[in-house]
C-alpha cells in the first residue's frame, strides 16, 4: 500500500514571532523552522503502518526550498520518498489542499495522513478539504488508529471524551498528540536520507478563497487582579472567571 | 570562506537536541544527585548513533565527520554534563585509540560493539603519581612467555567500571634501558581479566552522572597480542588520543556554557524586581551579552579545529585553544548564570546548580588549562 504523509514547515513554537514590514506575513529574521509537531505524529503512525502491512511510503509538502529541511527530517526518520511541490507564495488551505490531492491522485495513495492542524496559520482544514478533493473518507483529531484489511476504527478525541468510528480505505486521518511517540530520526537515519532524493515540481494552479490582508500581535497582557488572601475572595474570584475571563 | 552548515549538521543536532531535552533533561537532576550511571541512556544513545560517528559503517559507525561528532557532544553538553562526559569518553578516548592504532583484528573483535552503547571501554593514562606529567607512570608490564604480566594502578579513569565497561587501553612501562629512559607502550586489557580490578569512585563534585573508576592490575596476565599499536610507542599513542579528546572536551564547555546561557537569559525574562524583569537592568543584560559574545568566539574557535582535522589539516594548536577557551569560558559563563540567579541559583531545584559544579571538570581534565597553555605556547615557539 503506498502511504502519503502531508507536512508543513512552520515557525519552532518557541521562537519570537514579529510581523513583517507589510503587515501581512511575519518576520522571517531570527525564526527557527521546524517540522509541524502534529505532522510528526503523522509520520510516524505512517511509518508504524508500513512496518505493520508493508508498503512504501511518501512525503509530500507544499512550500519553497526551505521546506526541504522537513521532508529530509521526515526522510531520515524512515520514508522512503519525498516531493516538494513548488510555490513561492503563500496559499490558502484550499490552495494547499489542491496541489496535495493531485499529487497524492498521481502516488495512488490510498492512506493519507496529515496532523490534524499545523501550528502556524492553525487552519485545521486542509486534510479535510484534500479528502473532499479526492473523494476519500475523512477522520480527523485521531489518537488511536487500527487498519484491518480495507476496515479502518479510529478512536477521537471530541470535548470531554472520545468517540470511536468506522470507516474504509481510501482515507485521510489527521493525528492528535497522542496518536503515539515520534521517533527520533537516528544518525543512521539521516545518512540514509541524504542517499534519497526529493522530487521537485511545481504546485498546479489554484484560485485563491482567502487572502491575509492584515497580522496583529495579541494585545498585552493585563495587569493581574489580587482579590485578598483568604477564603472570603473565592466567591469573586469564581464570579469574575465566570463573568470577566468567561472561561467557567 | 562558508560558515554555513550542510543539511545532515542541521538535522544531527536537532535531533541529539531533541533527544537530550525530552529524555535526558527530565531525569539528569535525580541522576546527579543519586550518583546513578544510566544504562538505559547509554544505550539509547547507542541506538541513536552517538557511539563511533565517525567510524566506518563495517564497524559500526555513521561515518560522520568531526564536526557531526562535536555538535552531537555539544547538544549533549546543553544539557547535562555527566552524559555528555560518558558519551565523550567512550568516543574519544575508548574507541578512539582502538580505531586508530589496533590490527584489524582488534578493530574486528572490539568495534562494533563498542558503536551499540551496550559495551563501554576506557582510557588508562591517569595515575595517582603521574597526572599532568603523564610519563610518571608507574604501571610496568613485564613480557614473559609470550604474556604481559602487568602491575599498577589507575585514577579517575571514565567508564572504567560500570556493568558494561568491557576493556581499558592502558600505558604501561614495558622496557627500562640503563640510562634510566623508559619505553612505554599501551596494552589491551580487558574487564574480568584475572588480576585487573576495576572500582567506582565516589563523592565527586561533579559528573556525578558518569563513571570514574579506579583500577588495579596485580600480576594481570594478558596475551603478547594485547600489545595497541606498536610497542615503545604509548606516549605517542596517548598524546594524539588527547589531541582528538581536546576537541570533545572543548565541546562540553561550549554546550555547558550555551546551557547555562540560556538558562540565566530565560531566567531574566521571568524574574521580576523593582517592578520589571531582571533582564531590563543593563547590570544584568549586559553579562548576558558577554555570555553571549564569548559562546560565539568559543564556537568559531572549536568548528575551525574541527574543519582543519576533517580537511587533513594540522589542527592540534587550534584544538588546544579551542580545550582552553571553552573550558574557561564554560567557568565564567555558569559563574554569572548563577549570579543572575541569585540565590535560587545556589539551590538544586535549579538546574543551573549542576551546570556550575559540572564546568570545575572541564580545566581540569584531559590536560589542565596550564597544560594547555603549556601546550600552546610551545607551538608559538616560545
Ligand atoms: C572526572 C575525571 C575524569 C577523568 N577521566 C580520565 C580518564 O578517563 N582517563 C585518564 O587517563 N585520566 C582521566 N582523568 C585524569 C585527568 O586527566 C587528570 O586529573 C589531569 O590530567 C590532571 O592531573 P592531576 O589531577 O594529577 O593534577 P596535577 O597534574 O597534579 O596538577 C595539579 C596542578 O598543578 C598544575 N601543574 C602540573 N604540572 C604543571 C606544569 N608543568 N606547569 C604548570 N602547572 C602545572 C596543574 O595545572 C594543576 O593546576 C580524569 C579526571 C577527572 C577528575
Amino acid at each position: 500500500m503506498k502511504i502519503a504523509v502531508c507536512v508543513s514547515h512552520v515557525p519552532d513554537t518557541a521562537t519570537k514571532i514579529n510581523i513583517g514590514s507589510d503587515g501581512k506575513t511575519i518576520d522571517p529574521n531570527g525564526v527557527t523552522y521546524i517540522v509541524n509537531p502534529y505532522d510528526e505524529f503523522a509520520i510516524e503512525e505512517a511509518l508504524k503502518t508500513k512496518e505493520k502491512l508493508g508498503g512504501e511510503v511518501v512525503v509530500i509538502s507544499v512550500g519553497n526550498d526551505a521546506n526541504k529541511e522537513t521532508l529530509r527530517k521526515a526522510l531520515a526518520m524512515g520514508a522512503d520518498s519525498a516531493v516538494l511541490l513548488k510555490d513561492e507564495n503563500q496559499r490558502d488551505s484550499f490552495g494547499i489542499a489542491k496541489a496535495l490531492a493531485e499529487e497524492i491522485k498521481l502516488q495512488n495513495a490510498e492512506l493519507v495522513f496529515f496532523g490534524k492542524q499545523s501550528v502556524d496559520y492553525d487552519n485545521s482544514i486542509t486534510g479535510q478539504l484534500t479528502a473532499e478533493l479526492l473523494n476519500y473518507n475523512s477522520v480527523s483529531v485521531v489518537v488511536n488508529l487500527n487498519i484491518d484489511g480495507n476496515k479502518i476504527t479510529a478512536e477521537r478525541e471530541i470535548e470531554g471524551g472520545k468517540e470511536v468510528v468506522e470507516t474504509s480505505l481510501p482515507v485521510v486521518i489527521t493525528a492528535q498528540k497522542g496518536l503515539n511517540e515520534p521517533r527520533y530520526a537516528s544518525l543512521k537515519g539521516i545518512m540514509a536520507a541524504k542517499k534519497k532524493t526529493i522530487e521537485e515540481k511545481e504546485a498546479v494552479a489554484a484560485n485563491l478563497f482567502v487572502e491575509v490582508v492584515e497580522m496583529k500581535k495579541p494585545a498585552p497582557k493585563q495587569a493581574g487582579k489580587i482579590l485578598g488572601s483568604d477564603s472570603s475572595a473565592v466567591s469573586e474570584l469564581v464570579k469574575l472567571l465566570r463573568e470577566e475571563a468567561k472561561v467557567i | 570562506m562558508d560558515f554555513n552548515f550542510s543539511e545532515e549538521h542541521n538535522l544531527i543536532r536537532q535531533t541529539v537536541r531533541e533527544f537530550a531535552e525530552n529524555e535526558i533533561r527530565p531525569i539528569a537532576k535525580d541522576l546527579d544527585e543519586n550518583e546513578s550511571f544510566s544504562y538505559n541512556l547509554t544505550e539509547r544513545m547507542g541506538e541513536l548513533g552517538l557511539f563511533g560517528m565517525t567510524l566506518p559503517e563495517k564497524f559500526g559507525g555513521q561515518n560522520l565527520d568531526t564536526l557531526s561528532y562535536i555538535i552531537a557532544v555539544e547538544e549533549i553538553a546543553r544539557i547535562d554534563g555527566s552524559h555528555a562526559a560518558t558519551l565523550a569518553a567512550h568516543n574519544s578516548l575508548g574507541i578512539g585509540p582502538i580505531y586508530y592504532y589496533g590490527n584489524e583484528e582488534q578493530k574486528e573483535k572490539f568495534l562494533p560493539k563498542l558503536c551499540t552503547g551496550k559495551a563501554l571501554w576506557s582510557f588508562g593514562l591517569t595515575e595517582p603519581d603521574a597526572g599532568s606529567d603523564s610519563r610518571g607512570t608507574k604501571t610496568k608490564a613485564k613480557l614473559e612467555h609470550g604474556k604481559w604480566i602487568i602491575n599498577g594502578s589507575k585514577i579517575f579513569i571514565t567508564n572504567g567500571s560500570t556493568q558494561i565497561s568491557i576493556g581499558s587501553t592502558v600505558q604501561a612501562i614495558t622496557d627500562e634501558n640503563s640510562d634510566g629512559s623508559k619505553e612505554y607502550s599501551t596494552i589491551i586489557v580487558e574487564n574480568g581479566t584475572e588480576g585487573f580490578t576495576a572500582k567506582p569512585m565516589h563523592g565527586k563534585m561533579m559528573w556525578r552522572a558518569s563513571n570514574t573508576s579506579e583500577v588495579y592490575f596485580d600480576n594481570c596476565i594478558v596475551p603478547e597480542t594485547n600489545i595497541l599499536g606498536e610497542r615503545g610507542q604509548g606516549s605517542k599513542i596517548m598524546l594524539s588520543t588527547l589531541d582528538n579528546g581536546r576537541l570533545s572536551i572543548a565541546a562540553m564547555g561550549l554546550g555547558c556554557a550555551q546551557g547555562a546561557y540560556e538558562l540565566a537569559l530565560n531566567y531574566s525574562k521571568e524574574r521580576k524586581q523593582f517592578g520589571r524583569p531582571i533582564s531590563k537592568f543593563q547590570a544584568v543584560s549586559f553579562k548576558l551579552a558577554d555570555m553571549a559574545t564569548k559562546i560565539e568566539l568559543a564556537r568559531n574557535l572549536l568548528y575551525k579545529a574541527c574543519w582543519e582535522k576533517d580537511n587533513g589539516k594540522p589542527f592540534a594548536m587550534h584544538a588546544a585553544m579551542a580545550k582552553l577557551y571553552c573550558s574557561e569560558i564554560a567557568k565564567e559563563v555558569a559563574d554569572e548564570a548563577v549570579q543572575i540567579h541569585g540565590g535560587y541559583g545556589l539551590m538544586k531545584e535549579y538546574e543551573i546548580e549542576r551546570f556550575y559544579r559540572d564546568q570545575r571538570l572541564l580545566q581540569i581534565g584531559e590536560g589542565t588549562s596550564e597544560i594547555q597553555r603549556l601546550v600552546i605556547s610551545r607551538y608559538i615557539g616560545c
